[in-house]
């Protein structure tokens, strides 16, 4: 089976949106999960010849990252956090629980198709431990009990709607939309859970808000500088000299910390 | 256009630094790594090799800085790989830095911890940096093991080639050999794949990493990684004798590295030398070797006897015969074939005029012209490095090199490389006259000026103060030999040369044929560049020669020779290593030589010449002898014999026997004895021959589509016999034609059939985007008895008609011709 | 900073607005005037009030962010880009998320404005895949912006254009480090460059380019809006202005909580109304797992770059795990190894082949079955490891080891002579405590 037109014509579209088109590799390789259910031959193949490039170089980044599964991926991905705090909190017993329910292993699909089992790392919602993901929208504060309701209900056809988002779509529609096609659902579900919203609430409930701003957000006008702020300034210009002098200096800056590194 | 800063005379700025101890002083941006080499300090490495971009991979290398030559220090050690070396830097690296050891040993034992620590059955082992530097730098325990650790594993071997073998788990993933594959070959065919500690080298399963220069990855491999399928479990690198040596498979003169056992080579190597191939060198000059030791190798003389048969003679004997046999022949030729060594070219040379006293010898044993031979006695004989000659350094410095006639990928991969590094470098500009971008084109970063077969002539002439592609002093053309089948093309490329400044060189395919050229091998030159045309000329050789006078005739040339003995006007051939399906008309080689009323053949193998012939002579390989072989750039390559055989004698040895048979003796018998001969004789310093400028042939005639064709850098020719992996990784021969031209097939067309007035191929066929419109490609040597035997001349006319018969591989759809002979 | 810490909502101000991802919502808040301000200033006076104001890259390391701009040479002929880091996946952090999911217009409107400041046409913003609806309101963000003249050619008639692509990762926590993420962009493996060249000389495309967290660019129309001096009033003297803490764990109330750098664990536990009922803090990570591990004797140590370095571990993300005294280090501490081994990317030996033998000699350790030298074996494995990886991850891998040895070397030891771990795995759980109230 190869790709078909429209899909051919979509993936090449993605390229079209950088200055350089193996850029759009990336989002190319999620529509091709969208279309095939996974990174199938054809798709890399695909994907090779409208960058340019060889299969081999396609296979090496499809390789890569997680989020391309190389065997069929059922209509549902679940995606349970075992990272230590979530793992803590819960998410060993959620996976525990889920592999006996579904009868499957870590990364293997249950038999009807429907539901794949996954565990996954840190998913930036730690605040909501322990984490579920359903075809990567946040199913919150999980118990056992609730995740297996979540995918009775998914393998029943029953809507599941995500605890911050909109009813769970299938996993192919929302590689469509990791690939950059919306599906405009970006308006349902809340904008942020609860405990987004805590020490916002704490402020609002005891009057805090940041210097010169009034509670709601509405900016005052700009306080006057002072004598710290000039002197702060005389400082970071002799950071920046060090730095500019010194690989030594960079070397130290380095945060093991991932993220924006020492420049 | 930038030129590289290291060639433009100006002193390079030097940065003093400490390592160990010990100041010295290196060009700035050197890497510490390398710095400390000056001081005679090898720090342990894997991922660095000095001619792939720094990585920083494998981490072995890290060293203390005490000092960054700022008076502050690192905090951590550093890789020595990747540090440039700055004025004041301290370095201490494990000789004198407790710190710099333990991160060494650190590094060391991580390595191993997955390492299937298989050196007594690994081919790498007793060379395998992984086992020295583990042994120098490593604890003799292992951790890891004790502590019941559990090595990832893989299954064994896996091809990524014919060719090449990968055994993932001694992978210490230094990717030297993906870093190769992707900037230096452009063939990234290997990847990393997987993530982490899974991370592997890996292909796509369809597309095998079929490059022409994979086997350098091999060489490279600082495990026991990658193996090749051609010298796995062969032998240990301690029974080997090794010799260097110089590639006999094209013009480009690279250095290699012959590794042999009780008289037969086991490998080749790559050797180093930065003026030519730096460390590089094709598949075919590393796995090229086996038809020197196939069975069919002739190991002794024959004579034709009475009842028609060859029969065994001794030397003594065959010498008699054969120069009975010319004396007895009338007028004779010679036609030594390209792939000599100088030493036997001039020896063909000297044996033409003063044994059979003709200027009737041509080294040229394919399609030829006397434009050609009047352009290389005017542009290219005698000119060499220092001596106007353009060489591969000139080629990397050059602003814009224009190619015609040459596909540098197939026809001469040192050139290929070094252009492909140019463009990367510093956006050297590649134009080349084709019919179609080729892959080597694109991996060059070269640019296409569509060029019909026939239409050279006009496209360069159209360089001439072109707006975009103006050429200078800075610029470079390349002229393939088979330009010479152009009618026109040769001098047009001489005219472009001369009214832009740009520098010429002309690239041949074979090994011997620039040595062949300046030898003497060509109807109009004698040795050393001499005309034969100038009396001066002829003296000069005559005396050099003590001879009292040489033939005053320019000769003939192959094509001349080929209908000269099928008139009866010449009776006697002496012919070299020729194969008639390589020359300009098979059938009327053939013709020839069955003609001919007297055949002495040199050569390795039995071949058709040699069942024809009435004397036949067993002569040595380039392996079995002293020899050289002469670049495209005129850069003299000597090498020594690697084998000595006692069935074998080189060419000059069996000429020189011929002639003092024939009672002119040639004055030498051995190779040194002909390198004295050549240096006493010397260059011609007298006028050089000018140029007969010809003009283009007419606008094309003929219903048809163009034939343009090269010959793959492997493909049937015989020097790949006996290697079967590495002619696995040939690439697969098709037609390939235009969009248009597709276009008027019918509509799925898979095959074709090429037909033309020698007969017809059956092919796949393949659309090129941006072939030029009425011209079919197809290789020339790849399928059936050849495009020359068995379809046209390139550039004739040819037609193409859909097929429903599936390709064979083999394509030979003519029962008249057969690919034996090779 | 003010004697009493209190939060200070600027970046988490409008999440509990109706609708608040819209464009209508952030307007209606006064959304885009920092952008019409920023357009009227020159691009360098703008990386001049970023210099100013203090800002420090909020992904982790704390560079200023002014500087980093003002690296951006600005004779280079090629294409300048700014490219954001979306790619929250530090264990712990989950700041980032929340903002471009309730709030995605704060970092539209930042991206402009740190675009126009580097004069960059192109911009992007890589967010990581798998976070599905944050991905559909960042798309929709910036279509709204664009058909609000906030993107696109001659913006609001300045003449200054600027393209926006929403770029998806695909799985790699090694990508959120900088120069993988810029080869992850470019439709590669996400491994790390080599630097120099440094992405403000050579970054995406071989160009100049600049490369800042979410909450770094996000902060940047506020300090347009409200001046340098107003976002250096807050914080401390070095670690100036305000930052999201995320708080997790064994809190009674978990939560993101915008403060001013410099507040104490102290009083953020406060907040959160105290560790779990009935429990005791254990350890906490003061900037997610790749920085070394905290624990009771470090409430009252200033949340900010350089206290939290003085008292040996790293401000990092501000991702605060908090973790009681139901919870096993060992196992937290294998659990995060596994985690760093998984997402070793593979190119360099250390962090490939160390973090594959940590996981092994600790999962013998966690199992009961090791010896006390196994210890000294784990932290010399982490001194082979420690400053000699290609890039911070594998530094990251040797912290909560390092760590925990160092704090509760005990419990190491509990393990082997308890022959497995002593601790009840359900007792750590958070329905655990659900069904005990």
């Amino acid at each position: 089976m190869s790709i078909d037109e429209k899909t051919y014509g979509e993936l090449r579209e993605i390229a079209a949106r950088y200055p350089e088109g193996r850029s759009g590799l990336l989002p190319m390789l999620h529509l091709v999960q969208s279309a095939e259910g996974r990174i199938t031959p054809e798709g890399i193949e695909a994907c090779a010849e409208i960058l340019g490039i060889t299969a081999a170089e396609v296979s090496g980044v499809a390789t890569f990252y997680t989020m391309y599964k190389r065997k069929p991926v059922g209509d549902y991905h679940v995606g349970v956090c075992t990272n230590t705090l979530c793992a803590v909190m819960g998410g060993d017993a959620i996976f525990e629980r889920l592999k006996g329910h579904l009868d499957v292993g870590n990364d293997e699909t249950t038999d009807d198709g429907k539901i794949t089992l996954e565990h996954v790392e840190c998913n930036a919602a730690c605040d909501y431990a322990p984490v579920m993901m359903v075809n990567w929208e946040f199913m919150d504060n999980m118990t056992p009990e609730r995740a297996v309701e979540v995918v009775d209900d998914l393998r029943e056809g029953r809507d599941v709607h995500s605890t911050r988002g909109p009813r769970v779509c299938t996993w192919r529609e929302a590689e469509r939309v990791l690939a950059g096609f919306p599906d405009d659902l970006a308006d349902e579900g809340p904008a942020a859970g609860p405990a987004s919203l805590v020490g916002l609430g704490i402020a609002r409930e005891r009057g805090w808000t940041a210097p010169g701003r009034e509670a709601g957000g509405a900016p005052a006008p700009a306080i006057g500088r002072d004598q710290s702020a000039e002197q702060a300034d005389t400082a970071r210009a002799g950071t920046e000299e060090k730095i500019d002098e010194s690989p030594a200096d960079l070397q130290h800056d380095r945060n093991p910390a991932k993220g924006e590194d020492a420049q | 256009m930038t030129t590289s800063p290291e060639r433009t005379g100006a002193e390079v700025e030097h940065v003093t630094l400490t390592v160990d101890g010990v100041q010295v002083s290196v060009p700035k941006d050197t890497l510490v790594i390398r710095a400390a080499e000056q001081v005679g300090v090898q720090i342990p490495r894997f991922c660095d090799h000095p001619l792939l971009a720094p990585v920083g991979a494998c981490r072995q290398c890290l060293v203390d800085v005490p000092d960054a030559g700022n008076g502050r220090g690192f905090p951590k050690p550093q890789a020595s790989c990747t540090l440039q070396v700055a004025e004041g830097m301290v370095v201490n690296t494990q000789a004198t830095s407790p710190v710099a050891d333990k991160a060494q040993q650190g590094i060391m034992e991580f390595l191993l911890i997955n390492h299937p620590l298989d050196c007594p059955v690994c081919d790498k082992g007793g060379e395998c940096p992984l086992q020295n530097q583990a042994m120098s730098n490593g604890r003799g325990e292992s951790r890891f093991s004790e502590g019941g650790g559990v090595k990832r594993t893989y299954p064994k071997p896996i091809n990524i080639s014919a060719n090449v073998l990968l055994d993932r788990e001694r992978c210490v993933l230094c990717a030297r050999c993906t870093r190769f594959s992707e900037q230096i070959a452009g063939d990234p065919f290997i990847a990393l794949i997987e993530r982490g500690a899974l991370q592997q080298v890996g292909i796509y399963e369809k597309e095998p990493f079929e490059s022409y220069f994979s086997g350098n990855t091999i060489q490279i491999c600082p495990v026991g990684a990658l193996t090749s399928a051609e010298y796995r479990f062969r032998s240990r690198p301690f029974d080997l004798v090794s010799t260097p040596s110089i590639a006999e498979h094209d013009a480009c003169g690279a250095a290699i590295r012959v590794d042999h056992r009780r008289g037969k080579v086991m490998r080749r190597l790559a050797g180093n030398d930065p003026e030519v191939n730096e460390e590089w060198i094709t598949d075919k000059d590393r796995f090229g070797f086996a038809y020197a030791q196939l069975p069919d190798r002739l190991t002794y003389p024959q004579v034709r006897d009475e009842s028609g048969e060859l029969r065994p003679a001794s030397w003594p004997e065959a010498f008699a015969v054969a120069a009975r046999g010319l004396r007895a022949a009338g007028a004779c030729a010679v036609l030594p074939g390209g792939r000599v060594t100088a030493e036997d070219a001039y020896a063909y040379a000297k044996f033409a005029r003063v044994a059979l006293g003709t200027n009737d010898v041509d080294f040229r044993a394919r399609p030829l012209s006397a434009e050609e031979a009047s352009f290389l006695a005017a542009e290219v004989v005698l000119r060499g490095p220092g001596d106007g000659g353009v060489t591969y350094a000139d080629l990397e410095a050059a602003s814009t090199v224009v190619l015609a006639g040459l596909e540098p990928e197939d026809e001469a991969g040192t050139i290929f490389l070094r252009l492909r590094k140019a463009n990367r470098a510093h956006g050297t500009r590649v134009l080349a006259l084709a019919p179609y971008s080729s892959r080597g084109l694109q991996k060059m970063g070269g640019r296409l000026l569509p060029t019909a077969p026939g239409d050279e002539p006009a496209v360069l002439d159209s360089l001439v103060g072109h707006s975009d592609f103006g050429l200078d002093a800075s610029s470079v053309l390349l002229v393939g030999e088979r330009l010479a089948t152009v009618p026109g093309a040769l001098s047009a490329a001489a005219r472009l040369a001369h009214r832009t400044g740009a520098r010429l060189a002309w690239v041949p395919r074979r090994a011997g044929d620039r040595g062949a050229l300046e030898a003497g091998c060509l109807p109009t030159l004698l040795p050393g560049g001499r005309p034969v045309a100038s009396p001066d000329a002829r003296v000069d050789a005559a005396t050099a020669w003590g001879v009292d006078r040489l033939p005053e005739t320019p000769g003939r040339d192959t094509d001349q020779i080929v209908s000269a003995l099928r008139s009866g006007e010449l009776g006697g051939l002496v012919i070299g290593g020729v194969d008639p399906d390589d020359t300009s008309d098979p059938a009327a080689t053939r013709a020839a030589i069955e003609a001919a009323s007297f055949v002495v053949a040199l050569e390795l193998r039995e071949t058709e010449v040699t069942r024809a012939a009435d004397v036949v002579f067993p002569v040595a390989a380039a392996v079995e002898k002293a020899g050289m072989f002469v670049t495209w750039e005129g850069r003299p390559r000597e090498f020594p014999a690697v084998l000595s055989v006692p069935h074998a004698l080189p060419d000059l040895r069996v000429l020189a026997g011929i002639a003092e048979e024939l009672g002119a003796p040639l004055g030498f018998r051995t190779v040194t004895e002909v390198r004295a001969q050549l240096t006493e004789m010397g260059p011609w310093d007298g006028e050089r021959a000018t140029l007969d400028e010809a003009a283009p042939a007419g606008a094309a005639s003929g219903e048809g589509l163009r034939l343009a064709t090269w010959k793959q850098m492997i493909d049937d020719g015989s020097l790949t016999d006996g290697e079967p992996y590495l002619r696995a990784t040939a690439r697969a021969p098709i037609a390939r034609v235009s969009p248009a031209t597709y276009a008027t097939l019918p509509a799925g067309t898979a095959a074709v059939v090429v037909s033309g007035d020698r007969g017809e191929l059956t092919l796949p066929v393949e659309v090129a985007d941006d072939m030029v419109d009425g011209t079919v490609w197809v290789p020339a040597r790849s399928a059936g008895a050849g495009v020359l035997a068995a379809l046209a001349a390139p550039g004739s006319p040819v037609r193409l008609a859909a097929t429903e018969t599936p390709a064979t591989p083999a394509g030979a759809s003519d029962p008249a011709h057969h690919g034996g002979v090779q | 900073m003010s004697e009493i810490s209190t939060l200070t909502p600027v970046l988490t101000d409008n999440w509990d607005a109706e609708r608040s991802w819209t464009l209508a919502s952030y307007e209606a808040h006064g959304g885009y005037d920092g952008l019409r301000k920023a357009l009227s200033m020159e691009p360098s006076a703008v990386i001049d009030e970023v210099k100013e104001s203090g800002l420090r890259g909020r992904g982790g390391a704390g560079f200023p962010t002014g500087m980093k701009w003002s690296f951006i040479p600005q004779d280079n002929p090629k294409p300048k880009y700014l490219v954001v880091n979306a790619d929250e996946s530090e264990p712990g952090t989950c700041k980032d998320i929340p903002l471009m999911m309730a709030s995605p217009h704060t970092l539209v409107e930042g991206v402009i404005i740190s675009s126009y400041a580097i004069r960059a046409n192109r911009a992007f913003i890589y967010v990581r895949g798998e976070v599905l609806h944050v991905i559909r309101r960042l798309q929709r963000a910036v279509q709204e912006a664009y058909l609000a003249g906030h993107l696109g050619k001659n913006i609001h008639g300045s003449g200054y254009d600027l393209d926006l692509v929403v770029h998806p990762g695909a799985g790699a926590y090694i990508c959120g480090e900088e120069t993988a993420l810029l080869d992850s962009l470019e439709g590669r493996r996400g491994q790390p460059r080599l630097r120099p060249p440094f992405p403000a000389v050579a970054g995406l495309y071989a160009s100049p380019t600049v490369i800042n967290n979410v909450e770094s660019i996000a902060s940047v129309p506020s300090i347009i809006a409200n001046g340098a001096e107003w976002f250096a009033s807050m914080g401390t003297e070095k670690s100036k202005g305000f930052g999201i803490f995320s708080l997790s764990g064994h809190v009674k109330n978990p939560g993101q909580y915008e403060a001013p750098l410099g507040i104490t664990l102290r009083e953020l536990i406060d907040l959160a109304g105290g560790v779990r009922e009935g429990h005791e803090l254990k350890f906490w990570t003061p900037g997610g797992s790749s920085t070394p591990l905290f624990t009771a004797e470090h409430l009252d140590v200033p949340l900010d770059f350089e206290s939290v370095a003085a008292s040996g571990s790293m401000l990092g993300t501000r991702a605060l795990q908090i973790f009681d005294d139901s919870t096993c280090v060992v196992r937290a501490v294998l659990r995060w190894t596994e985690f760093y081994k998984h997402e070793s990317c593979g190119k360099c030996t250390p962090c490939r082949e160390g973090t594959w033998w940590l996981v092994q000699t600790l999962a013998k350790l966690e199992r009961g079955e090791g010896t006390e030298a196994d210890l000294e074996l784990l932290l010399d494995q982490c001194d082979n490891i420690l400053g000699r990886a290609f890039c911070a991850l594998g530094d990251g891998a040797t912290s909560p080891i390092t760590s925990s040895i160092q704090f509760f070397r005990d419990e190491y030891l509990a393990h082997l002579t308890h022959g497995g771990c002593p601790f009840d795995p359900a007792a750590s759980t958070v329905f655990a405590t659900a069904g005990a109230h």
